[in-house]
C-alpha cells in the first residue's frame, strides 16, 4: 500500500487478515486435545457408575434376600446384614461430628471475627497444612494414643479396638476441613454488615453470633455436610482402630468394636490375597461400594446446593 | 477497665454497658479461642507422640531403617520398598494426572462456553472430587486389575491414584486460571494472538504459582493415600523387590502408608515404634512439601 497516490487501494487486493492455515490447524488440534482431557472426566464417572452398578447387581441377583437382614456382617459366612455396617458408619460419623463441629466452627469464628490480621495470616495456612495429614497417621494415633490413653482411662474395661476412639480420630481428621470451609464462608460476609451492627452499638459477640454467623449459615452448613460426607467415606482410621476385621454382629454400643461400610470393604480386600475368595465376596464389595457412593453423593449434592445459595446472595 | 485512672472513654463505655463487666463476651471469646487451640493442640500431641515413639528407631539405626527391606524381624525391618513404591506411584500420578487435569482445566476455563454439556462436565468433576477414595479403589480393581488384566502391579496402583487426584488437579488449576483477569487475555488478543498463543504466553505464566501449588498438594495426597491401594494390591508381607524401574512398575509393590497400616496391626511393641518411625518419614515429606507449596502460593499471590 503506497500512500503517494490519492486513490484508495484497489478492491481486488484487500489486506489479508486471515490466520495462516498451519496456525489455524494447530489451534484446532490444541483445542481438541483439551476437550478430550475434559471429556475424560465423564469416562471416569461412567466407569465408576458402570462397575459399581454392574457388580452390585450381580450380587443382588445371586444373594439370598434373607442374608441382607440378619444378625451381623460376616461375608465369608454368607451373612450380609446391611443395617450392621450402616449403623457402624452412622455411629462413627456422629462421634466425629460431635468432635469436629464445635471445634471446627469455633476455630473458624475465632479466626474470622476475633483474630487479628497477622494471626489469621499465620494460622490459616497451618490449618490448611494440617488438613493434608494422611488418614493412616490418625488411624495409628487412634490405636496408639486415643484408645489406650483417653478412652480406656475414661471407660475402664473398654477393648483396645472400639468405635469411640475411631470416631474421635475421624473427628480430628475432618476438623481442619470444617474449620477451613466455615472460615471461608464467614470471611466472605461483607464488612458493611458488621459495620452496620457496630453502628447500632452491638458488641463483637453480638455481631459475630447474630449477624455474621446467620449471614454465613449456608457456607457453614456446607462445611458440616462435607464433613459428614468425609467421615462416612473415611476408611483407614476405621479399618485400623474400630476392630471387627473379621465381621461384626449388629451393635450400637460405641465402646465396642464395630464395622463400617468402608472398613467392611478393606476387610474383604485384605482378608485374603485374592478378593475372589468365597462365593460372593467380590460382588459384595461392590454392593457396599455402591451403597457408600450413594450416601456420599447425596450429601455432596446437598452441600453443593448450600454453597450455591451463598453465591446467589453476594 | 480496671485501674484507678478512669478515662472518659472507659467511663462512657461502662455507663453504656450498665456498669458491669461483660463476662459473657469474655466467655464466648475464651470458648472460641479454646476450640482453636484444642484443634491445633491435638495435632501437636499427635506429632509429639509419634516423635517420642519413633525416637529409639532413629537413634539406634538412623540410616539402616531407611535402606532395609521389609522383614518379619522388627530389628531388621526397613521401609526402602515402601519409599521406592510411593515415589514410583507419585511419578506415575504426575505423568498421567497432571497433563490430563491441567488440560481439562484449560478447556473449562479458556475454551468452554456456558453450554449444558460444559456445565455438566463441571458439576461432574466437582462430584468426582467428593467420591470417597476407597470407591476409586473399586474402580481400579475392576478396570485396571481385572478388565485390562494388569493384575496387582504397581502400574495399576499408580493409575488408580492418578484417577483419584485428577478432579483435584482440575479444580485447583481452574481456580488459578480463573484468577487471571480478562484484561490480560484481551491484551494478547489485541495484538493478534490466537487463543492458544494467548493461553501459552499470557494466561499460564500468570497462573503458574497457583497451578504449581495445586499440583503439589494433589501429589502429596497421592503420596499419603492408602485405602484404594489396599484394593488394587499393595502388600506388606515380606517380598523381594529387585530389578530396574520397568520391572518394579510391573511387579507386586508396597507403599509407605501401606507399611504403616500393616505395622500398626502387628502385636509386637517393636513394630509400633517402627510404624511411628515410618509415619515420621511420611509426615516429614508431606508437611514440608505442602508447607513450602502453601507458603509460596501466599508469597506470590497477586491481587489484581
Amino acid at each position: 500500500m503506497t500512500a503517494t497516490t490519492a486513490s484508495p487501494p484497489p478492491a481486488s487486493a484487500p489486506l489479508d487478515l486471515r490466520i495462516a492455515p498451519a496456525r489455524r490447524r494447530r489451534e484446532a488440534t490444541v483445542r481438541l486435545l483439551f476437550l478430550a482431557a475434559a471429556a475424560f472426566s465423564i469416562v471416569i464417572s461412567g466407569g465408576i457408575i458402570f462397575t459399581l452398578i454392574g457388580n452390585a447387581l450381580a450380587f443382588v441377583v445371586q444373594v439370598d434376600p434373607a442374608a441382607l437382614w440378619t444378625d451381623g456382617w460376616f461375608p465369608r459366612r454368607g451373612m450380609y446384614d446391611i443395617k450392621t455396617i450402616v449403623a457402624g458408619t452412622l455411629i462413627i460419623s456422629a462421634i466425629a461430628m460431635v468432635v469436629a463441629a464445635p471445634l471446627g466452627i469455633g476455630a473458624a469464628i475465632y479466626l474470622s471475627e476475633y483474630a487479628g490480621a497477622r494471626t489469621r495470616k499465620v494460622l490459616k495456612p497451618i490449618i490448611e497444612i494440617l488438613a493434608a495429614i494422611p488418614s493412616v497417621v490418625l488411624g495409628f494415633f487412634a490405636l496408639a494414643f486415643i484408645s489406650p490413653t483417653l478412652v480406656q482411662t475414661l471407660f475402664p474395661g473398654t477393648p483396645l479396638f472400639n468405635m469411640l476412639a475411631a470416631g474421635i480420630a475421624v473427628g480430628i481428621l475432618i476438623t481442619p476441613l470444617v474449620a477451613s470451609i466455615a472460615e471461608d464462608a464467614m470471611h466472605a460476609v461483607p464488612a458493611y454488615l458488621r459495620e452496620a451492627a457496630y453502628g447500632l452499638g452491638a458488641r463483637r459477640r453480638t455481631t459475630s453470633i447474630r449477624v455474621v454467623v446467620p449471614a454465613a449459615v449456608s457456607g457453614i452448613m456446607a462445611a458440616l455436610i462435607l464433613g459428614v460426607s468425609r467421615a462416612i467415606g473415611e476408611t483407614m482410621i476405621v479399618a485400623m482402630a474400630a476392630g471387627a476385621t473379621g465381621g461384626s454382629l449388629f451393635n450400637l454400643n460405641p465402646l465396642d468394636q464395630g464395622q463400617t461400610m468402608t472398613a467392611a470393604m478393606t476387610a474383604l480386600a485384605i482378608g485374603s490375597d485374592q478378593v475372589r475368595g468365597a462365593a460372593l465376596t467380590f460382588e459384595s464389595l461392590y454392593f457396599v461400594g455402591l451403597l457408600l457412593f450413594l450416601f456420599t453423593f447425596a450429601l455432596n449434592l446437598l452441600s453443593d446446593s448450600f454453597v450455591r445459595r451463598v453465591r446467589r446472595r453476594y | 477497665m480496671a485501674g484507678t485512672t478512669l478515662t472518659a472513654t472507659d467511663a462512657v463505655e461502662r455507663r453504656l454497658r450498665g456498669g458491669t463487666t461483660d463476662w459473657r463476651s469474655w466467655l464466648l471469646e475464651g470458648a472460641l479461642l479454646l476450640s482453636l487451640l484444642i484443634a491445633l493442640g491435638i495435632l501437636l500431641v499427635l506429632l509429639a507422640d509419634i516423635v517420642a515413639t519413633a525416637a529409639p528407631v532413629f537413634l539406634e539405626r538412623p540410616s539402616d531403617f531407611m535402606t532395609s527391606p521389609l522383614s518379619a524381624r522388627p530389628e531388621g525391618a526397613g521401609i526402602v520398598q515402601g519409599l521406592v513404591g510411593s515415589l514410583l506411584i507419585t511419578l506415575i500420578v504426575s505423568l498421567v494426572a497432571l497433563p490430563i487435569g491441567i488440560g481439562a482445566a484449560i478447556y473449562l476455563e479458556e475454551y468452554a462456553r456456558d453450554t449444558a454439556i460444559n456445565r455438566f462436565i463441571r458439576t461432574n468433576i466437582r462430584n468426582l472430587a467428593g467420591v470417597p477414595a476407597i470407591v476409586y479403589g473399586l474402580l481400579g480393581l475392576a478396570v485396571f486389575v481385572t478388565v485390562l488384566g494388569m493384575g496387582r502391579i504397581l502400574l495399576a496402583g499408580g493409575l488408580t491414584l492418578a484417577v483419584l487426584v485428577l478432579p483435584i488437579v482440575v479444580i485447583t488449576t481452574s481456580e488459578a486460571l480463573a484468577a487471571v483477569p480478562g484484561s490480560i487475555r484481551e491484551a494478547a488478543f489485541g495484538v493478534g494472538a490466537t487463543r492458544w498463543e494467548t493461553i501459552r504466553s499470557h494466561v499460564i505464566p500468570y497462573a503458574a504459582p497457583g497451578i504449581f501449588t495445586g499440583t503439589i498438594l494433589s501429589l502429596a495426597r497421592a503420596f499419603g493415600e492408602t485405602a484404594p491401594l489396599l484394593l488394587v494390591g499393595a502388600i506388606a508381607g515380606t517380598f523381594s523387590s529387585s530389578g530396574g524401574p520397568i520391572e518394579q512398575v510391573t511387579s507386586r509393590y508396597t507403599t509407605l502408608p501401606t507399611i504403616i497400616f500393616h505395622w500398626a496391626g502387628y502385636p509386637q511393641d517393636e513394630f509400633r515404634a517402627l510404624g511411628a518411625a515410618a509415619i515420621a518419614v511420611l509426615l516429614a515429606v508431606i508437611l514440608v512439601v505442602n508447607g513450602a507449596a502453601i507458603f509460596l502460593r501466599n508469597r506470590y499471590d497477586r491481587k489484581w
